[in-house]
């Protein structure tokens, strides 16, 4: 037996070496958690140039978990930067396409680094502080590229903080913002994207009612050191369980949630990746961002391919790298996520797939390894998101 | 009767000029959950290493390659229900082939369980 596909992005993310030991290259770092992980019995992987935990008990039931309770998830990989700076709103607005000067104080939103020539060089999350600065949350493969991105066009007098000394958790699932609050009293009060300071035993935290599973739930941000301390203390809640990059990534498969260097990437726009709705109508009107010609060109006549979701016929998973296919077996797309879906135990993927066929109900071709298989484009997500909207019952 | 063991963890229980196949313990346990599996056809003549049998986890698609040289008789139409017989009996009911040996004598080169277990000890 062997491995001849790693379906997990984080085994496939590899863009470091493998080996610690190797004294030229880059070694793999540890992040805040490490040993917490460790002691849970993860088995760590590598990942965006760090040790992460892929799984715990099991990719499996760590996914059914966070559907059914809440699950715990270490995302300190990832790029924590605030900017700061006299008029720092609209100089970040050369750099994306979204409105931030009349974006409200202490409400995230999503948006996307892009290249001059309209491509994805990453996708983010960024929240507007009452004290004034941007606080940005990038991934962890790309954050070192972004900062210095951000650096070179951004003016001297826009200061960029690599938080380095913060962790990030997010806890995730239909329970998780209850057993937060049971914490951290006050977080139910936030609304889904609504951002704000807590504190919790003199420790101070920075709380989104966000995520990356298509559940209710919180990212927090706190102190490296005590990251441990606190997930302890949230671990001890028998709602609460540490979920791995495994189930990370297929719950955010079933939400419909792009991946970044899968999904998009340098050669994506906005439009082809179905994200028009980080293109912030006054920005669009102004068309003053990064690409604008060319992605308000594509909103207008329509991208030649386009991401869509696919409902996959039987039970083998078709995943990333499985290319689209038309009448004669010719490439006319790719596969760019894709597996087993567990909460509806089929086979889904998304893929860039021609504008004709970009459509719920068409069904499209695909080819993986020498077979084929037949599968239906669906909207997404494939699973329902159950976000905590202002006016919702809680 | 006799069970062998492969480098590539499938094992091989021989009985008589047949022989069951499947993969072992620790390599389910390695893949993880188990949402997968395809057998090769009866009839099929498979050569030793050839790739034999598909199986995929959540995280990962692998092949299971023929311990031996042989046609394959039968295929376990368990496991297209139940991929997960895999993990629960992954060298008992989770078995993926069972074939008819040409060459008996390719079972020299196979581990017994003792060298397997030490075999595995050392990864």
């Amino acid at each position: 037996m062997s491995e001849i596909v790693d379906g997990t992005h984080a085994g496939a993310d590899q863009i470091m070496p493998q080996a610690d030991e190797d004294e030229d290259g880059p070694s793999i770092r540890s992040l805040p958690l490490d040993a917490w992980h460790r002691g849970r019995g993860a088995r760590m992987v590598e990942f965006a140039g760090y040790h992460m935990p892929i799984q715990y008990d099991g990719i499996l039931p760590e996914h059914l978990w966070t559907r059914e309770h809440a699950g715990l998830f270490d995302v300190s990989h990832m790029g924590q930067l605030r900017l700061t700076g006299e008029g720092v709103e609209t100089a970040l607005e050369s750099l994306l396409p979204a409105d931030i000067t009349g974006h409200p104080i202490g409400k995230a939103r999503y948006s996307l680094l892009l290249s001059e020539d309209g491509g994805i060089l990453d996708d983010l999350m960024l929240t507007r502080a009452p004290d004034g600065s941007i606080y940005m949350v990038v991934n962890g493969a790309t954050k070192w590229d972004d900062i210095a991105h951000l650096r070179e066009h951004l003016p001297d007098d826009i200061t960029i903080n690599h938080l380095e000394d913060q962790a990030l958790v997010a806890v995730q699932g239909p329970t998780a913002v209850a057993a937060v609050a049971r914490l951290v009293p006050g977080v139910d009060g936030l609304t889904f994207m609504d951002a704000g300071a807590f504190d919790w035993a003199g420790t101070p935290l920075w709380i989104s009612r966000s995520g990356y599973t298509g559940e209710d739930g919180v990212e927090i941000s706190l102190p490296a050191d005590a990251a441990a301390a606190f997930v302890d203390a949230l671990s001890a809640d028998p709602e609460v369980r540490p979920i791995g990059l495994g189930a990370r990534d297929s719950l955010r498969l079933e939400a419909g949630l792009p991946l970044y260097g899968h999904d998009l990437d340098p050669e994506t726009t906005p439009i082809a990746a179905d994200l028009g709705f980080a293109l912030s109508k006054r920005r669009r009107e102004e068309r003053g961002f990064p690409g604008a010609d060319r992605i308000l060109a594509e909103r207008e006549a329509g991208p030649a391919l386009k991401r869509v979701g696919l409902a996959v016929e039987g039970r083998q998973p078709v995943r990333e790298g499985a290319t689209v296919i038309d009448e004669s077996g010719a490439a006319t797309g790719h596969v760019t996520s894709g597996g087993h879906s567990p909460s509806l135990g089929r086979a889904i993927a998304m893929a860039y797939v021609p504008l004709s066929q970009a459509v719920p109900g068409s069904t499209v071709r695909l080819s993986q390894r020498g077979k084929i298989h037949e599968a239906a484009v669906v909207a997404l997500p494939f699973v329902p998101h159950r976000y905590h909207r202002k006016g919702d019952q809680k | 009767m006799s069970r062998y063991f492969t480098r590539e963890h499938e094992w091989i229980e021989v009985t008589g000029n047949g022989a069951t196949v499947g993969i072992t313990d620790y390599a389910q346990h390695q893949l993880g959950d188990i949402v997968f599996a395809e057998v090769p056809a009866v009839g099929r003549t498979l050569a030793k290493g050839d790739e034999a049998a598909v199986v995929e986890s959540v995280k990962a698609a692998s092949d299971v390659y023929s311990p031996v040289s042989g046609t394959v008789t039968e295929g376990n139409e368990a496991l297209s229900d139940d991929p997960s017989l895999v993990n629960s009996a992954a060298e008992g009911d989770g078995w993926f082939f069972r074939i008819d040996l040409t060459n008996p004598s390719e079972l020299d080169g196979l581990m017994d369980e003792d060298a397997y277990k030490s075999f595995v000890a050392a990864l």
